[in-house]
This record gives C-alpha cells, structure tokens and sequence, in this order.
C-alpha cells in the first residue's frame, strides 16, 4: 500500500483511494454536498429553519438557476458563454429606460409588456452575434463571448450613463417580488424552464442534436447535424435565458446599476453546471444538476453571507469550490 | 530535421504576414495623429503614452507566451490589482524592495494557475477565472477595500513617475528590456520552441520528449510576473495601490496578442508584433481621448469597454479571413 503515501496524482487517484468507490461518492457529490451544506446551515446559521429563509434564497437562487440552464446546454456543445453576466446587465440596463419613458407612462400596459419584450429581444440578438462568431467564423467560444463579457457592460454603462436607475413599479416588480402560491414568482419560473430545457434535451431533436455536437462534432457534422443550427441555437436560448435573469434582478432590487447586474455570474452558472455534473468538454446536459448546482451555489454564499462572512472573502471561497468542483469532475471523467 | 526547419519557415512567413499589417497600421495611426492634432507628438503626450501603455504590453508579453501554448490567462487583471496593493505596502522599502516583491507576488498566483492547470488539470479559463475571482478577493482583504496611497518620502514613485530626458519613463525601458529578453527565449531557448511546439500539438510535443509541463508552467509563471510588474508600474505611477483597477484588461492583452498575429488555437507567436498590438491598441485610445478633446464625440469611460470589445472583434474578423486565406495556400 505504498500508493497511498504517494501526493495524488490525477491519475493514481482512484488507485490511490483503495477500497473506496470514488467515483460514485463523485457522482452524488452534488447531493451530498447540499445535505452537508444544509446540516451546517442548521447547526450554525441562525434562524435558518424559517420560511422567510427558504423564500430569500428561492428568489436569489432563481436568476443563477435560470443561466446555469443555458449555460448548461451551451457547455454540452462544448462551448461556454463567458457573456452571461453582461447579457443581463444589458437587459436589467434597458428595461427601466423602456418603463420610465414618456411613451410607457402614456401607455402603461404597452410599456410593461415592451419592458420586457425588448430587452430579452436584445439579449437574444447578443446570443445571435456570439453564435454567430462561434460558429459561422470558428471563433473559440472562450474568445467569442469575451468580446460581450467586456463591452456587453460597457454598453449598459452607455445606456444608462453609468446612472443608478430607481424606480417604483408595482407591475414589473411583480417578476421579481410576486408571489404564486405563496412562493416566490421567479421560483416557478425556474420550475417551468428547467422543465421545459429537460423536455427539450430529453425528448426533441434539437436535444439530441446538442448532445451529439458535443459528444463528438466531426461525427455529428459527418451523419447530417446542422452543427453551426445547433450552436447558434444553444447560444441565443442561454442568452435569452440570462436576459430574463437580468429583469428579475432589477425587479428585485427595483434599481438598475449597469455596474452590478450580473457581476461574476458567468463564474456562479459555471460552476452551477459543472457541479451539476455538466462535462466542460461536452456530450452531457443534466438541466435539473445546474437547478441543484445553482442551489449549491447560492447556498454557499447565504451561509458565508449568514455567518458574517465579508464579500470579498466569498469571492476566494467561490474561486476554490469552482476549482474543486472541476477538479473531482475531471476524476469522474476517467 | 528538415521537417520542422521546413514548418518553422512556414510559421515564420505567415507570422510575419500579420504583423507586417500591424506595423503599417502603427505608422498610420501615429501619422494621422499628428497631423491632426497639435500636442500628438508632443513630450507630454509621448511620454504619458508610454507610461500608460508599458503596463499594457507588459501583460500582453505574459498572455503572449500562455496563448502560444492554447492556453489562456484571464487573471491578469485582478493580478494587476493585487500587486498594486501589495507593492504600496511594500513602498517604504523603496522600489528596490517592491519591484521584486511585486514581480514575486504576481508570479505566486501565476505558479497557482499553473498548479490548477498542470497538476490538477483544469481548463486554463476556468483556473484563471478562478485566480482572477481569488485575486480581486484578495485585493479587497488586504487593502480593506480602500485605495493604498504609497510612500512619497521613499524612491518608490521615481519608477512609475520619472524618465529618461523627458520622454522615455522608465517603466517603459524595464518593459522593453523584458520583451527583447522575452523575444531572445522565445526565438533561442528550448524552453521557447517547447512552448511553441505545446500550441502546434501537445501529445505530439509531450511524446517527442519535450518538458511539455515545465514549460506551461514556465508561461503561467512568466503571465503572473508579467501583471505583477504591471502593478508596479500602476501603484508607482498612480501613487497607490488600487484593488479595484484591472477591470477587463486580460481583453486588452488578448486583443493585442491577437492582433499581433499568434493564433487563438496556440502554436503561432510573434513578441515584437505583441509589443505593436499593445501600441496600436492604446494608440486607438489616445486618438479617442484627442477626438475627445476636440469636442467632436463625447467618450464617456464606459466608451473604453465597449471600444475594447470591438477592437477585439475586428481583430478577430481579421484574423479568421487571415487564417482561412493561409489555410488555403497550404491546402
């Protein structure tokens, strides 16, 4: 047994761990990460087993949940969408400026329904240009959505004039404040879409066709998958995806800082999905282990949060659970 | 032998297509601005151009070397800021004490990038976005969120302030000094070839027996101490040490590693032509700023983001025609 004296290397890992079944505690990893995150949250948290809890962390956990979907699928073709985050500081930018205009307050069931319609409209064209980019110019995706992940902000910044947009408006709020059934509104969105991205992965041919680009591209072009379709489609939908995540951000806070929405989003959808159990070099789209994932996420931070822990502690905290939760996925792979 | 001596022809021929387009746009840019505008060519202008930009080619060196081997550094940024705050602190010792310190301290996030990349084999945008999120953390709890002013009373700001007869700072004169020492490893050094052998194909490099992970290990590293010097410039040139600087310019260093002509798939790399992108890249922002100046657009700091993205994407337009015209020569 001089194996286990020896530092783990990725590859004498599962050796190295003798007699244990690694791969399957990896493949509950989610699972038991969030039973071991709620047992502490219950043991140390205060006042953690109350409604108002479980409300707070639905309503925060939604917009992560919502792009880790697209994000999922977008990392199945075995891309990424660094743009996330900015795509939704685009969209939380221009709703406001839509709403508050003179032409909505004229017409106030017209400029609600533009509020929302236009900025996911724009957030789908953004998809478009990345996908685009990545499929039509060969652009890696890495490269293709950083072009977003810079000047996507910067263009909201544009927008509003780097102004903190204020607003009371009960109608928009509702996607952020309302309730159905006593939970919070954007609870149900997240049920309604992952339900909606599972069926599309699961049961139509356009799930397929994702999972075939990235389990192995040449043999999915070669047996007739429009393959540039396919990408191009996975990057419209999870920018879409984060254009809603970005309106319910600003309807939560009822403010829009061009600044702050979405911020390191990108990094939390990441790490949602790959914790989910997303491959990061493609062929697999768990939707409902990004929901998880998303719950792990938020979960870690409202425990540090909880706990009095600073926000730039948090940071260094997510940076080391993205780094693990790869790490164990890659032990998973072999 | 003759094989690879006939391959490096070819690169070499191709590599220099691309940044023969760079240097005439350079000389275009710095002849369409000072015949427009009055104080272009000016000792001021010249000189703060320099200073700003040394930061910039700088990290373009780093990220040069990291995407010659497919890989990529997007922590250079929050790097930047972390350093900047270290070397304030560091500044009472004088810039004899900081400037290693500094290059030290980006070089230990650069060997943990290059440990999550290596050893634990994490895709390099994912280890240095997680390096970029732990680096800004850190930033943060070390200066508590505020801006570290440094010392005056020692040699500190001479580095990042002074210059040579008026025009030529110094911290462009370390940073030029780099890239020719940069340019000599990457053209005469094993280590160099090893590099660019990593970015042609790395199981291919791996099996002919080249230290494929020495060498990545080597570009993080190099990456690291690259931004680390940038944040000593910043901290020395700025007066302090700003944990929240750094925003978005890994995009400025890929845009001009890129339009440099090295190649987003690795392999391909110039470091003269890196230097150039990061000149033409900042020339494009002190154009702005005169444009500015002369009251005909208005170009608000939010304006540099959205400028840097496009100047990337027309870089990369560029590139894809470029590549898919050379790909068809060799076909």
């Amino acid at each position: 047994m001089t194996d286990q004296a020896q530092t783990p290397s990725p590859q004498s890992r599962s050796l190295a761990m003798n007699g244990f079944d690694w791969k399957r505690l990896s493949r509950h990893g989610g699972l038991i990460a969030l039973a071991l995150l709620l047992l502490i949250n219950i043991l140390i948290t205060p006042n953690f087993l109350q409604l108002q809890t479980l409300f707070v962390n639905i309503s925060q956990v939604a917009t992560i949940a919502i792009v880790a979907v697209g994000m999922t699928l977008v990392i199945a073709t075995a891309g990424i969408d660094l743009s996330v985050g900015a795509v939704m500081a685009v969209a939380g930018a221009l709703a406001p400026l839509i709403f508050l205009s003179d032409f909505a307050q004229a017409n106030p069931s017209l400029g609600l329904a533009l509020s929302i319609a236009v900025p996911i409209l724009v957030a789908l064209v953004c998809g478009l240009f990345n996908g685009v980019l990545v499929a039509y110019l060969g652009v890696q995706p890495i490269i293709a959505t950083l072009i977003f992940f810079i000047s996507g902000r910067g263009i909201a910044q544009v927008l509003t004039n780097g102004n903190l947009q204020t607003f009371s408006h009960p109608g928009f709020s509702y996607i952020g404040t309302g309730k159905i059934l006593g939970l919070p509104f954007q609870g149900w969105l997240v049920l309604v879409i992952a339900v909606v991205f599972w069926w599309v992965v699961n049961r139509t041919m356009f799930g397929r066709r994702i999972l075939a680009v990235g389990g192995n591209e040449k043999a999915a072009r070669l047996t007739g998958t429009p393959v540039r379709r396919v990408k191009i489609g996975v990057y419209v939908i999870s920018a879409g995806l984060s254009g809603i995540a970005g309106l319910i951000v600003v309807a939560i806070n009822s403010a829009s800082d061009a600044a702050r929405i979405g911020n390191l989003m990108e990094l939390d959808a990441i790490a949602a999905a790959v914790v989910g159990g997303t491959l990061l070099m493609g062929g697999k789209a768990p939707i409902f282990g990004a929901i998880l994932g998303a719950i792990i996420i938020q979960l870690v931070k409202y425990t540090l949060l909880a706990n009095g822990v600073a926000d730039e502690v948090a940071l260094i905290a997510k940076a080391g659970i993205i780094v693990l939760a790869v790490y164990v996925q890659q032990g998973r792979k072999e | 032998m003759l094989d690879t001596n006939a391959f490096d022809l070819r690169k070499y021929l191709q590599g220099n297509g691309q940044s023969v387009g760079v240097w005439i746009a350079l000389v275009a840019m710095i002849l369409f601005g000072a015949l427009r505008y009055d104080n272009f060519t000016g000792a001021y202008n010249i000189s703060s151009f320099l200073n700003y930009n040394s930061m910039f080619i700088a990290i373009s060196l780093g990220m040069c070397f990291v995407i010659m081997t497919g890989g990529i550094d997007l922590s250079v940024g929050s790097v930047v800021a972390f350093t900047s705050v270290c070397v304030a602190y560091l500044s009472p010792y004088g810039i004899q004490v900081a400037l290693p310190g500094g290059i030290l301290a980006g070089m230990a996030i650069g060997a943990l990038n290059a440990f999550f990349v290596i050893k634990m084999r994490i895709p390099p945008f994912i280890a240095t976005l997680a390096t970029m999120l732990g680096a800004k953390g850190g930033a943060l709890v070390i200066s508590g969120r505020q801006t570290i002013s440094v010392d005056w009373g020692s040699n500190f700001t001479k580095f990042g302030m002074g210059n040579v007869g008026g025009l030529l700072p110094w911290s462009i004169i370390v940073v030029m000094v780099l890239a020719v020492g940069l340019w000599v490893v990457l053209e005469k050094t094993s280590i160099g070839r090893t590099v660019e052998a990593i970015g042609g194909g790395e199981d291919a490099t791996r099996m002919m027996g080249l230290p494929v992970d020495r060498a990545k290990a080597f570009v993080y590293i190099l990456s690291g101490g690259c931004a680390g010097l940038a944040g000593v410039i910043l901290a020395s040139g700025f007066g302090a040490g700003q944990p929240l600087e750094g925003v978005g310019w890994e995009l400025s260093a890929i845009a001009s590693v890129v339009v440099g002509g090295t190649l987003l798939t690795g392999g391909l790399g110039s470091v003269p032509a890196t230097v150039a992108g990061a000149l033409l890249l900042g020339l494009v922002f002190n154009i702005l700023n005169f444009e500015n100046g002369r009251g005909v657009i208005s170009f608000s700091a939010y304006w540099q983001m959205v400028v840097r993205g496009m100047f990337l994407f027309v870089v990369i337009l560029l590139q894809s025609r470029f590549s898919r015209a050379a790909a068809k020569q060799g076909a």
